[in-house]
């Protein structure tokens, strides 16, 4: 290709004055699946999305779940998603914002979904992970702790459990912990 | 006085390569001294990294011949490189890795000219990378490929018949090496798959249940991860974890010692736990020198035509005994990166909604409730509502308009298809051109700017 080159140096050094195109912003393969997944979302009810650095910015979004059955009827929980440009060959970072008493969900915002880590898999998608979260308020698990305390209550004493998870949504102490209204 | 004698070259090597014929030469290959000397004078390499592969890299191109090298990494040197990255020395720690390259091998290898750029990739303008003519990579990451891949795929056009345009091609070789294992490979877009049509052949990225860190730690790994996933945001609220400081490795190491003693597991060690932590595998310099070997030589033979060059994929490992395969891999006809994308042409003043509406005729999209973005702009998103809502108003304006007065330019288009009755979704490449639209253009900007 070497002539190509000695051609195309000719061309360099003619255009070096010359003003070039403006800078392009890069779109990352990331992003472009991104974009599909978004315009495909379909969403319960229950769930709400929203783009807090506007309609540019897909890559961090926030999601909120409102879950209409179960222990946390009522409540409302804010998800963080931060998403790689080399998506989804990785999964989202998914975190909690808000202070939840959930034996899957630590005091950090840290969750334990399979889909999020271990079973991670290019063909699953945003509106899976968020259909997965809403199933964590819906059938909170007691044998994958992160909240171990939680976690123990919900398996030994479910009705405790109950007045727990209502006292932290209404804004109050559980054990040493306190939790912020989200109702 | 022998006067037309060709001078002899340094490299009496080069010579037998350059300028004798030979059965294996690519096409137009033409040998002799011009070649040689072409060669030195026109061909413009950038090595991107700096590190275990990238000083092989730059030692083995110069000694090729190739004299115009640039180099780019964003790393400083650090005590651990000093045991394969033999162009630093311990008085190097601290200075940017590719400043001391660039500087070593000029001072060994003379007439050699290496420019350094300590940055990060993202940090050169687009064009900054079209001044090459050939990319070679001595990476370990898969979003720095990403990232380069595309944008060497940027620089591609296709004619109206949907073949790459030699001119517009931007090759790359690229090299990767994990402990005893490695790959090289030459990626002319267009021609051979791109990164992201082969994205499938780097493995997941292996992790561990948060609830098994949390709860029921059984190796030294889990250990190093709970103290660095969990333990770190329970201590330093809001602090963001920085791997490349020391005293947070150590802080790490120290909880995972901790974690470890309890659950009575063995193995923990401050080596690990780097490893752990900023996912290393050890890295073996002969795997180093061999990719990088193999990257310099796809690099003289796609420049020069001296031999044809490798098609496409190199697999390399040194675990036991010694195995090399090469893989010719296919290309995916749709990449959203490399692929030519559905050819469109329109009238300037075709707006959103009917080119939308177009879409769905369209003999080879028959695409239905389309989402448009236009590089990194989302110009009109069918859900959810919220950005619905907000991309509404771009319906009504010409097309031509939303993309900045571009007269040919790609864009992307999500929504469904219907395939022998059966809906799929989808994700597609187009290049709209518009038509006739020099007069236009001209006409507009003359009392503008």
């Amino acid at each position: 290709m070497i002539r190509l080159f000695k051609v195309k140096e000719k061309q360099r050094e003619l255009a070096e004055n010359a003003n070039g195109k403006p800078p392009i912003k890069k779109q990352s393969p990331g992003e472009l699946r991104l974009h599909k997944d978004i315009g495909e979302l379909n969403l319960p009810k229950t769930c709400n999305i929203a783009f807090p650095n506007g309609k540019d910015d897909l890559m961090n979004f926030e999601v909120t779940i409102r879950p209409d059955e179960g222990y946390y009827l009522g409540g409302n929980f804010v998800f963080t998603f931060s998403v790689s440009p080399i998506y989804p060959h990785e999964a989202p970072k998914v975190k909690c914002k808000t202070k939840v008493y959930h034996p899957n969900i630590d005091l950090e915002g840290n969750v334990c979904l399979n889909i999020l880590r271990e079973d991670w898999k290019p063909v699953l998608n945003i509106n899976t992970i968020i259909y997965g979260l809403f199933h964590l308020f819906t059938q909170p698990n007691y044998e994958d702790p992160l909240n171990h305390e939680a976690a123990a209550v919900l398996r030994d004493n479910p009705k405790l459990f109950e007045s727990n998870v209502r006292r932290a949504m209404a804004g109050g102490y559980v054990g040493q912990s306190f939790f912020t209204r989200c109702m | 006085m022998a006067d037309f004698v060709a001078p002899p070259s340094r490299s009496r090597d080069l010579d037998k390569l350059l300028l004798r014929t030979g059965n294996l030469v690519g096409s137009n290959f033409e040998p002799g001294a011009e070649l040689r000397d072409d060669l030195q004078e026109y061909a413009r390499i950038l090595v991107v990294g700096a590190g275990g592969l990238g000083c092989e890299l730059l030692k083995d191109l110069a000694l090729s011949g190739f004299k115009n090298i640039d180099v780019i990494d964003m790393d400083r040197i650090e005590v651990t490189n000093l045991n394969r990255q033999f162009l630093f020395r311990v008085e190097d720690v601290g200075k940017p890795k590719a400043e001391v390259a660039a500087k070593r091998v000029m001072e060994r290898v003379s007439g050699v000219n290496i420019v350094p750029h300590f940055c990060r990739i993202e940090d050169k303008e687009i064009p900054f990378y079209n001044d090459f003519n050939i990319i070679v990579l001595g990476l370990d990451s898969i979003e720095a490929r990403s990232y380069i891949n595309s944008v060497a795929c940027s620089f591609l056009e296709y004619d109206s018949d949907d073949k790459p345009r030699e001119e517009t091609i931007k090759p790359m070789v690229d090299g990767g090496t994990e402990g005893f294992k490695g790959h090289a490979r030459v990626i002319m877009p267009g021609v051979t798959p791109c990164f992201e049509c082969t994205i499938w052949l780097f493995p997941p990225q292996v992790k561990f249940p948060l609830c098994t860190l949390a709860e029921t730690p059984r190796t030294a790994a889990h250990c190093i991860e709970y103290a660095h996933l969990i333990k770190w945001d329970e201590v330093h609220s809001g602090k963001a974890f920085d791997p490349d400081d020391p005293e947070h490795m150590k802080w790490v190491y120290d909880e995972a010692i901790k974690r470890a003693e309890l659950f009575g597991i063995p193995g923990v060690t401050y080596s690990l736990t780097q490893g752990v932590v900023k996912n290393i595998i050890p890295a073996i310099a002969s795997t180093n020198a061999i990719i990088s070997a193999a990257c310099a030589l796809e690099t003289l033979k796609i420049a020069s035509g001296c031999s044809k060059t490798l098609a496409n994929y190199l697999t390399y490992n040194g675990v036991a005994g010694l195995h090399i395969k090469v893989t010719e891999f296919v290309k995916d006809k749709d990449c959203l990166v490399c692929g030519p994308g559905v050819l469109i042409e329109l009238d300037a003043s075709v707006t959103l909604e009917k080119f939308i509406n177009l879409l769905e005729d369209h003999p080879k999209l028959l695409l239905s409730k389309a989402s448009v973005s236009h590089r990194g702009k989302n110009l009109y998103m069918q859900a959810p509502p919220v950005l619905e809502e907000m991309t509404r108003s771009n319906l009504s304006l010409p097309l031509y308009e939303l993309m900045d007065k571009v007269a040919k330019d790609t864009i992307h288009v999500t929504g469904t298809t219907s395939k022998d009755g059966k809906k799929t979704s989808c994700l597609r490449k187009l290049r709209v051109v518009f038509k006739a639209i020099d007069g236009v253009t001209d006409m507009d900007t003359a009392g503008g700017a």
